[in-house]
């Protein structure tokens, strides 16, 4: 069995050496049977630069953009350079966690993926792509809520799970999503002379005016009512997984204790922060490749730690917009356009980056600087929503668009 | 008649419903300086009453007290000056900081190499680390926010932070961030918008947060020092987010063409000596001395530091500006939705005082649809609100050491003060602050406020349980004190039941009151209720 160490040591190498599938493609038939599907949703927040993620090494114009930065292409014995996936595109060494997967035919990467709206900035960005209406900033909820309401009765109070402090814009609307920080405090934590304090909190939100703060609250009650009686949080993870001590690792790792309770879990979500990387972005190593490693680390741990479940589980990450294809003045990118997104998952037709290539070449880059979108995002999360949550007509998710064609990254 | 005099003549118009004229802004019905409106001037311009602040504003008035409140220099605030002694960083110069807590020595770790960057971290006493210069700074918001008189300028400090937001875990800020705040935000927290925008704009805490301090011309060789020979160029961040989130707002009319032109206009606006004094230095030599055509209007090649300053005029007075700073004011005063018209008034507030925050408040407070009966309790209390509004109402008093537990509260609520990462700071809207897992911590909070857990919080539950032997009085009471007649049917309900539980009324008197009702109890409830999340 290949450790994660020897593949970091192996590099490029390990992708001819490594042969043993993730257990979970051997897709247990009793398992299938009458468990839901899940979706896991990260959202990189900042703008991850996809031209390092993975790596275009066989643009010509890649290297030639990015003087201080671009990843060394793949050669033989060279650990530290990008792992070679297609023999265009390759990984991040960073991202080393993730080669079994890529191998196994597990993760897929759809790239030069984003919006056609033309906005750069951060918060407009990642607005259009949770609500799932670019150019629009009146829609009320999120695309993911919209896909959580189609779920048919009886609905789990944990049917959709924000992990973290807020929760974020594409799970806000009326499908009653919850978020949390940790299912270790998520109660009310009365000291025995106060034990009156849980019944007395429900009471005050579970009647009166339909309002978010008595919505909410009613929903918050259900769920702690049904996390103590699963005991989730006791979970520890399994088949040997171990997360990043990182904020990514410790949400991912709940995920996985919620999918494993069975609390009727069927989308998460959650943030991974730091890819605005203006400055000092670094190379093989340095500032993004620390991320990515956190990133490849912390995914890689959560589909080892569900194994045979994985069968259930797709993982789709996505960023507010990629960054400029020639390195800024201070060996960062600014922000750009076009990014990469990735897959992980039973039904993921993986081993292939989909999509078309744009490629760098000064007059194919959108306005002249930025990788150019030839996939719309909608028409890789409505493929997600449709063929993975079996979302009857999931262009009907994103209001005023018509649908795209699939690009085929779901069987 | 000065302006001064003519501004609080409507004033008097518009909140003592008196025989006078309203003034031509205040159309609408007139509020009495009634309990309910003396409430919402307490909770909307503070952070909610403490016992007696009702009485106190009624006695000299809603006039007065708004107008003392535009005027924080000449408000006492002695009770907060003595808690803040204790927490020495926040009088101390970026040089001091420097000095005082410097960063882990990197040279322990060439001579240990097997040091991991936790460990080195970890080195220093907890006194000693510079993350005790945020610290100390998340301490002092709430204690000020707590204990302050100037109540409208502490509001004003957070709405400006959250404004021109930087970061205290990015690099360098931390050591920034005290001056930041000190020198920049809270002098111009009720002066002249242009002013809060030059001082970021020349902060190293700014320059530093988002990357101009290393922008320079195309092709920039640095010519001494560590990165000698190293080659630099444009950087577009902050450019772009000084129009997107300090000015203009998103929708301004700014092409990516005015953010690259912006960028090169502030080209060698940098950081002199970024690891002692970190002063403002403007450098010749990384700036792109081109033409520049910005917004339509031309920069003249070799205007230098001028270039940047006539970026920052061009932008102060843009209507979007006003337009974009008037719809956030409304937005922290009346409403998740700004009524258009107030928004309208309040920016040609802006225009006509050249960006004057304190005109801008008062056209807020004299406007008709700051006192309507549907934006009372419209706004849910962002985290920090909502934790220095439970301990005011419950009468307590807090030091220094209380802040530390106080600010750590508010972070598992969600908002962890100078940990805002993105640029747009902590956001102002009900649907951001309202959710499963911060509920369950505000009523987490409300347990162990009342309990008494929270070290370095003083409590005085007596007058609380003055009727505690009549529990249905004892129920009037608190609500009374802590909602102020805000408390629905539903909420009474509830309650009322809950003064038959054995939990609540105790068979023996002990410490928390003579008699049978566990006024704690009750409160923690009025704490953590539907009605208190609001303000």
């Amino acid at each position: 069995m290949l450790t994660r160490r020897a593949l970091l040591k192996g590099g490029a190498c390990a992708l001819a050496a490594v042969a043993a599938p993730p257990r979970f493609l051997a897709r247990a038939a009793a398992a299938a049977d009458g468990r839901r599907k899940v979706l896991v949703a990260v959202f990189q927040r900042g703008a991850v630069d996809g031209l390092s993620m993975i790596v275009p090494h066989g643009d010509r114009d890649y290297a030639a953009s990015r003087a201080a930065i671009a990843i060394r292409p793949p050669r033989a014995g060279d650990a530290g350079a990008a792992m070679d996936l297609d023999g265009f595109f390759g990984l991040h060494p960073a991202l080393a966690p993730l080669v079994p997967f890529w191998q196994s035919r597990a993760l897929a990467v759809v790239h030069a993926c984003g919006s056609p709206d033309k906005t750069r900035s951060h918060f407009d960005a990642q607005d259009y792509m949770e609500s799932g209406t670019p150019g629009v900033k009146s829609t009320p909820d999120g695309w993911l809520a919209r896909a959580a309401m189609t779920v048919p009765a009886p609905r789990s109070p944990f049917r959709a799970v924000a992990l973290g402090p807020t929760l974020p814009r594409v799970l806000r609307g009326d499908a009653g999503a919850i978020s949390l920080a940790s299912l270790d405090r998520f109660d009310v934590r009365a000291t025995a002379e106060a034990a009156v304090a849980r019944n007395g909190f429900e009471s005050l939100y579970e009647q009166g005016v339909h309002d978010l703060l008595h919505g909410t609250g009613r929903e918050t009650f259900a769920a702690v009512r049904m996390l103590k009686s699963a005991n989730a949080s006791q979970l520890s993870p399994a088949n040997g997984a171990e997360y990043p001590r990182s904020r990514l690792g410790e949400s991912l790792r709940q995920i996985a204790q919620l999918v494993r309770a069975d609390v009727g879990l069927e989308i998460a979500f959650t943030d991974a922060d730091g890819w605005d990387t203006h400055v000092g972005q670094g190379a093989e190593q340095g500032q993004l490749a620390n991320r990515l490693r956190d990133f490849g680390a912390s995914l890689a741990a959560l589909a080892q730690d569900l194994g045979d479940r994985m069968t259930d589980v797709v993982v789709l990450t996505m960023s507010e917009f990629g960054r400029t294809v020639a390195e800024n003045g201070n060996r960062g990118t600014d922000h750009g356009h076009a990014t990469a997104m990735l897959l992980l998952g039973g039904g993921v037709r993986g081993g292939k980056v989909y999509g078309r290539w744009p490629g760098l070449a000064r007059e194919r880059l959108y306005e002249g600087r930025d990788l150019a979108v030839t996939t719309d995002f909608r028409t890789l999360f409505a493929e997600v929503a449709g063929r993975h949550l079996t979302i009857a007509k999931p262009a009907t998710l994103f209001p005023g668009w018509s649908g795209g064609s699939a690009l085929g990254v779901l069987s | 008649m000065s302006r001064r005099l003519a501004v609080a003549f409507g004033l008097v118009a518009a909140c003592l419903a008196a025989s006078l004229a309203p003034p031509a802004q205040a159309t609408g019905p007139v509020p009495a300086a009634d309990d309910a409106a003396s409430v919402h001037a307490l909770s909307r311009l503070g952070f909610g009453p403490r016992p007696g602040d009702v009485e106190r504003v009624k006695a000299i008035g809603l006039v007065a007290w708004i107008e003392g409140q535009l005027e924080p220099r000449r408000l006492d605030d002695r009770a907060a000056a003595q808690a803040l002694a204790a927490l020495p960083t926040l009088t101390m110069s970026t040089a001091e900081l420097h000095r005082e807590y410097p960063r882990p020595d990197l040279r322990q770790k060439s001579a240990d190499p097997q040091m991991t960057p936790r460990e080195l971290f970890d080195r220093p006493p907890p006194e000693k680390r510079p993350v005790r210069i945020v610290a100390e700074m998340q301490a002092a918001r709430m204690v000020r926010a707590i204990e302050s008189e100037r109540q409208l300028e502490e509001v004003m400090v957070d709405f400006w932070f959250n404004h021109f937001n930087v970061h205290a875990a990015k690099g360098e800020v931390k050591w920034y961030l005290t001056s930041y705040e000190r020198d920049v935000i809270r002098p111009h927290a009720l002066g002249k918008f242009g002013d809060l925008l030059r001082g970021t704009a020349t902060h190293p805490a700014m320059l530093f947060y988002l990357d101009n301090w290393l922008s320079t011309r195309p092709n920039f060789t640095v010519p001494f020092g560590a990165n000698r020979g190293k080659r630099a160029g444009l950087n577009e961040n902050y450019a772009r987010e000084l129009m997107e989130l300090h000015t203009l707002g998103v929708d301004g009319g700014y092409t990516q063409a005015d953010v690259t032109e912006v960028a090169r206009a502030f080209t060698g606006w940098t950081i002199e000596r970024p690891r002692d004094d970190a002063r403002f230095v403007f450098r010749p030599l990384m700036h792109d001395r081109g033409e520049k055509t910005v917004l339509g209007t031309r920069l003249t090649a070799g205007g230098g530091r001028d270039d940047g300053e006539r970026v920052l005029s061009l932008l102060v007075h843009h209507p979007a500006t006003a337009t974009f700073v008037a719809t956030k004011l409304v937005r922290r005063f009346v409403a998740d939705e700004p009524p258009p018209a107030l928004v309208e008034r309040v920016a040609a507030t802006f225009r006509g005082t050249d960006g004057d925050v304190r005109a801008m408040l008062r056209t807020i407070v004299a406007a008709p649809e700051f006192w309507a009966a549907d934006a009372r309790g419209a706004k849910i209390k962002k985290p920090f609100e909502y934790v220095a509004s439970a301990v005011r109402a419950m009468g307590g008093h807090v030091d220094a050491r209380a802040g530390f537990f106080l600010a750590r509260a508010a972070a598992e609520m969600g908002e962890g003060l100078y940990g805002a990462q993105p640029p747009t700071g902590y956001p102002d809207r009900a649907e951001a602050w309202v959710n499963a897992g911060a509920l369950l911590a505000r009523m987490n909070f409300a347990l162990a406020l009342t309990q008494r857990r929270l070290p370095g919080v003083t409590l005085d539950l007596s007058p609380l349980a003055a009727d505690a032997a009549a529990p249905d009085a004892a129920l009037d009471r608190l609500l009374a004190a802590l909602l102020h007649g805000e408390a629905s049917a539903q909420t009474r309900a509830v309650l009322t039941a809950q003064l038959t539980n054995p939990e609540i009324r105790r068979q023996t008197p002990d410490d928390r009151g003579p008699a049978n009702t566990d006024v704690a109890k009750l409160a923690a409830l009025v704490i953590g209720s539907p009605e208190f999340q609001r303000r």
